[in-house]
């Protein structure tokens, strides 16, 4: 299932937070090799986890993590207009962005959880009057967003191959969230309920981005 | 309509177009205890329904009927903001509608109401008195372009071809520059950038 939670509110479930961390320590220490800390218990957390961010995880039926996405607004303190700062020509500040950081997939997560993730995350975009989500990304990604025919504008990258991190802006609409509902066999009255489900229907601004 | 804010060192201010007696009401019953909007808010970055938030309370809903009564209205959306250094700041439109008119309403002014919301608060950040000037972020040398170009009267497409972007990707720097510049819109900033003299023609 797809839950969108707050940090405060992580800790209402410890496993899929504990799974989720370690996760991201398998993904983004171990396999893609960037500079990032992981604690004793091997999680990867960093300070803007601890800035109360708005995460969409998708979870498996034994409540452990299978991929997740962070969250923030782009006109308070946020990851791509510091640690990313070098790729961009300016900072990238508005109400109508948000950043998406530390997409992360477990390693044996279904196929389709990349997708899943990407439209929670447009569900969220859409709901809550967001335009766009600047999102940082490694080489694997682009394939993703490729594979689900929402191609993020890329606004500057470094390194590549296994070294490839990219920044981008990805929008959602109708008809991103045809194409990825299609593909994955969701229907798009589905993922609008998992919006409705947490947020609450009347919580929802706008149908459609 | 009423924006109220916290800076970073906790003092809070608010304006707003309640009708007095409410602001003096709302103070003497210590009204921002049981006020589900302040409770439901304080922890979240994302717009609020006041039909969303938890009324079930005895004081909830004892709030809730003085504040109708006091004609701050049945419907109203709350828009969270979380600025810089721990400020933060919470815009609030109320009226009274029935679901449907109001759900019509934010629909189509979503948009300006987030944006609003956001100059409020910026706003309220350039007044703060011990303000370090820097917190206005300078414009970058992509948002300088776009901005000399759209003043010698380039349309998008023209400016997306010169700077070889996309339109789309012009959308942002021209957003981001309009934000940091706190204007209305688009012509608007240009103004404001030239008399600011950070663009030269």
């Amino acid at each position: 299932m797809i839950r969108f939670l707050y940090g405060h509110q992580l800790d209402a479930f410890p496993r899929l937070r504990d799974t989720m961390f370690s996760d991201r320590a398998d993904q983004f220490k171990r396999r893609l090799k960037w500079d990032v800390h992981v604690s004793e218990e091997g999680f990867e957390r960093d300070e803007y986890d601890d800035m109360d961010p708005l995460y969409v995880i998708a979870e498996a039926d034994n409540g452990d993590h299978l991929g997740s996405m962070r969250l923030l607004p782009t006109v308070g303190s946020c990851m791509v207009n510091y640690h990313f700062a070098h790729l961009l020509t300016g900072p990238v500040q508005s109400p109508l962005i948000w950043e998406s950081t530390r997409f992360c997939l477990a390693r044996h997560a279904p196929r389709k959880t990349a997708a899943l993730l990407m439209l929670a995350a447009g569900e969220v975009m859409v709901g809550f009057g967001v335009e766009q989500c600047i999102a940082v990304f490694d080489q694997r990604m682009v394939r993703i967003y490729r594979l689900n025919g929402s191609e993020p504008e890329i606004l500057g990258s470094m390194g590549e191959g296994q070294d490839y991190i990219g920044v981008g802006l990805w929008s959602f609409n109708s008809h991103a969230r045809e194409a990825v509902c299609q593909r994955i066999g969701v229907a798009p009255q589905e993922s609008r309920t998992w919006f409705d489900l947490h947020f609450g229907e009347d919580n929802r601004l706008g149908q459609v981005g | 309509m009423i924006y109220h804010w916290v800076n970073a060192k906790g003092a809070e201010t608010g304006v707003g177009t309640y009708e007095p007696a409410w602001v003096e009401t709302y103070r003497r019953e210590n009204y921002i205890r049981v006020d589900p909007v302040i409770l439901g808010c304080a922890q979240a970055f994302h717009p609020m329904d006041w039909k969303q938030l938890d009324w079930s309370s005895k004081a909830a809903r004892q709030f809730q009927a003085d504040a109708i009564a006091h004609g701050v209205g049945n419907q109203g959306l709350s828009i969270p903001i979380r600025g810089p250094n721990g400020q933060y700041g919470l815009f609030t439109v109320s009226h009274s509608a029935d679901d449907q008119a109001w759900a019509e309403f934010i629909e189509t002014h979503r948009r300006d109401l987030i944006l609003i919301a956001h100059y409020f608060n910026q706003k309220a950040i350039e007044l703060e008195p011990e303000r370090v000037p820097e917190t206005t972020q300078p414009l970058s040398p992509r948002e300088l372009e776009t901005l000399t170009l759209l003043a010698v009267g380039y349309n998008r497409a023209q400016i997306a071809r010169t700077l070889n972007i996309s339109e789309h990707t012009l959308r942002v720097y021209v957003e981001s520059a309009r934000f940091k510049l706190g204007a209305m819109n688009t012509t608007h900033a240009v103004a404001n950038a030239l008399t600011r003299g950070l663009i030269i023609l």
